[in-house]
């Protein structure tokens, strides 16, 4: 009885545009549409946008804060006329580590942590997509947000060198090989962030989490690294130790290969057989790191 | 529409479903099962998404063991847990979950704002999910089960957590899915009562193995339960036996509470219509006590597979049928 009092209730109240219930029968894109639309959707989440105000602040506020420098370094370039920028495109990632740290911790979690804390997990794999689909549309998203965080101040700086008539291959070659290591970089802290972060439903162990991880394996690296080269070991003892901490790691490939001047104290990077260590390492982590998310959703399934 | 063929489903520690074998057609079907009957775990082989260990089983004549992902382009699902994020729209989320299903953007867009009406969300749709009360959210999670317009939708216990009105209003729009929408639905209760009267056909499980499976008529003959609780007067210290020697008098048969929690001051009696809710009232007035309680009792999973109370209902109804022309006349 009770029922149909409120459905009556409920169509008084609609009569105006109650047009009864329609049928889809548009088109059904699949998996490959969904895929697309979840990493699109992901990424505009990683920037706050379609998402409430006060998640636009921080990812906004740390992208200005990381092109900052670069607008300061073309200005002083252009005004006092330098010869060569101030830092090196391959430079500038390993300079504002912190800021990127802070952006992963942040936004690693938004990303995966608050579907496994609402449990809307499910909700994804009750429909064409699969748990592959998932995990790349996330983990693609989260390295291109990153990409676009690291090489937007790579385009500024790339800019302002032209604008200011430096040599222009030079300069070229710079910003390629800026782009060629931050991709790089971008991909291996999307992985180690969203791993730590689908880790922990919580998002503020999530954030606590992803900066632990990275401020204490660069400390600690970078701590004996300068004991090692105090002490006077060859710069061999350095650079293996740069294996253990993501940011250094970025720093020894893009010195071995990249052209870049390593920031390893005496700033002698590994050396091309080193790097090649360096490099299948951060390929290896790269592909770890997804395939622990992929190991990770098969558990949480539905 | 769905057709299992001895599906079976073990776990290292427990067996989950055990040679399950049925043929539900189209139509609002009810699944009723204790917690842990394997209702959740049936849902989930349904979907593709989890493997049987034995057996074999169809949805929409597509195989769940090779055909997973067409089946769910064509299912909806709604599961028993919360599932939404509390800080955004419905209609922002029910759009996300549209596109997930394959609808392209503009279609998605238009789909939520239909379908949310249909679930009875109007201007708070808008608003984040996170204020949102039970039977509210219940609705949006309907709403994205139905969004991109599935031939069959599972829904795993809708009615959860909801009050009285809430679990009317919802059982209400689970009829409308299949009688306006043209959607066939699985539901699953723990509560036998609330889905006799949604459902055309109720299938009931129990530890994983089929109890019983049959059209709800069979069912709804008998159900309605009155709970009757009386106070004592100073002319009837035990009201609640005065008024049973009063329907025995009539020819009513009572059932003194079964076991329940404050039996002995509650009658049950099985109520044909109108009819015995008059009897009720006036032997109450006549006899001077004080009604604290008349109330539809939901039945118990339990009752159905208690042969001895199958028996009882029915020598009440008889009794009750001539109670019925007494008091006409």
């Amino acid at each position: 009885m009770a029922v149909e009092q409120t459905l009556t209730g409920a169509g008084e109240q609609t009569r105006i545009h109650n047009i009864g219930y329609r049928n889809y029968d548009g088109p059904r894109l699949g998996r490959a549409y969904a895929r697309r639309s979840l990493f699109s959707q992901s990424l505009r989440g990683a920037y706050g946008l379609g998402r409430s105000a006060k998640s636009k602040v921080l990812p906004m506020l740390l992208f200005g804060v990381m092109c900052a420098p670069a607008a300061i370094m073309v200005a002083v370039t252009v005004t006092t006329k330098l010869k060569d920028l101030p830092l090196d495109y391959t430079r500038y990632a390993i300079v504002m580590q912190a800021v990127i740290g802070l952006y992963i911790a942040s936004q690693g979690p938004q990303s995966v942590s608050r579907d496994l804390r609402f449990k809307t997990v499910p909700l994804y794999f009750s429909r064409p997509i699969e748990r592959g689909d998932y995990v790349l549309a996330k983990y693609g998203a989260m390295a291109s947000a990153m990409f676009i965080l690291t090489a937007a101040p790579l385009f500024v700086l790339y800019i302002g060198a032209l604008l200011a008539k430096l040599d222009f291959s030079d300069q070229t070659e710079g910003f390629l090989q800026g782009l060629i290591s931050v991709a790089l970089l971008s991909l291996l802290f999307a992985g180690i962030g969203l791993v730590i972060s689908a880790v922990t439903p919580r998002r503020g162990f999530g954030i606590a989490a992803v900066i632990a991880v990275l401020t204490i394996s660069y400390g600690a690296v970078s701590t004996l690294q300068a004991i090692a080269h105090a002490q006077g070991s060859d710069g061999a003892v350095v650079s293996w130790l740069g294996l253990f901490s993501p940011v250094t790691l970025i720093d020894g490939v893009q010195t071995a290969f990249l052209g870049a001047t390593s920031a390893f104290p005496g700033g002698e990077g590994p050396s091309t057989g080193a790097g090649v260590v360096y490099l299948l390492v951060v390929l290896g982590l790269i592909a770890g790191c997804y395939g622990i998310l992929m190991r990770r959703y098969r558990k949480v399934g539905l | 529409m769905i057709v299992t063929e001895s599906l079976s489903k073990r776990f290292p520690r427990v067996t989950a479903l055990d040679r399950l074998s049925m043929d539900i057609g189209p139509g609002v079907t009810g699944l009723v099962g204790a917690n842990g009957a394997g209702k959740s775990t049936l849902i989930k082989i349904l979907l593709g998404l989890s493997p049987a260990t034995e057996g074999r089983a169809e949805v929409l004549g597509l195989d769940v063991a090779t055909k997973g992902a067409a089946i769910r382009e064509r299912v909806g699902y709604m599961p028993e847990h919360d599932c939404l994020p509390p800080d955004v729209s419905a209609t922002e989320f029910v759009v996300h979950m549209a596109r997930m299903s394959g609808l392209p953007p503009t279609a998605a867009r238009e789909r939520t704002a239909d379908t949310l009406r249909h679930v009875g969300l109007y201007e708070e749709r808008y608003r984040p999910i996170g204020g949102y009360s039970t039977g509210m959210k219940q609705r949006v999670k309907l709403a994205q089960a139905l969004v991109h317009d599935p031939q069959l939708v599972f829904l795993d216990e809708p009615t959860n957590g909801l009050d009285p009105v809430g679990r009317d209003d919802m059982l209400g729009l689970i009829r409308r899915v299949h009688t306006d929408f043209g959607i066939s639905v699985l539901v699953t209760s723990h509560l036998l009562g609330e889905l006799e009267r949604t459902c055309d056909h109720v299938v009931v499980v129990d530890g994983g193995k089929l109890l019983r499976s049959s059209s709800t008529t069979d069912f709804t003959q008998n159900t309605t339960t009155l709970a009757i609780e009386v106070t004592d007067t100073d002319e009837h210290p035990d009201g609640t036996r005065a008024l049973r020697d009063a329907l025995h008098a009539r020819g009513v048969t009572t059932d003194a509470g079964g076991g329940l929690p404050g039996a002995g001051h509650t009658l049950l009696l099985t109520a044909e219509g109108e009819d015995t809710y008059d009897l009720v009232r006036d032997l109450v007035a006549e006899l001077g006590l004080g009604l604290v309680r008349m109330e539809q009792r939901r039945h118990h999973i339990a009752e159905v597979f208690r042969p001895d109370q199958a028996r009882h209902q029915d020598t009440d109804t008889d009794g009750q049928r001539k109670e019925a022309v007494h008091h006409g006349g």
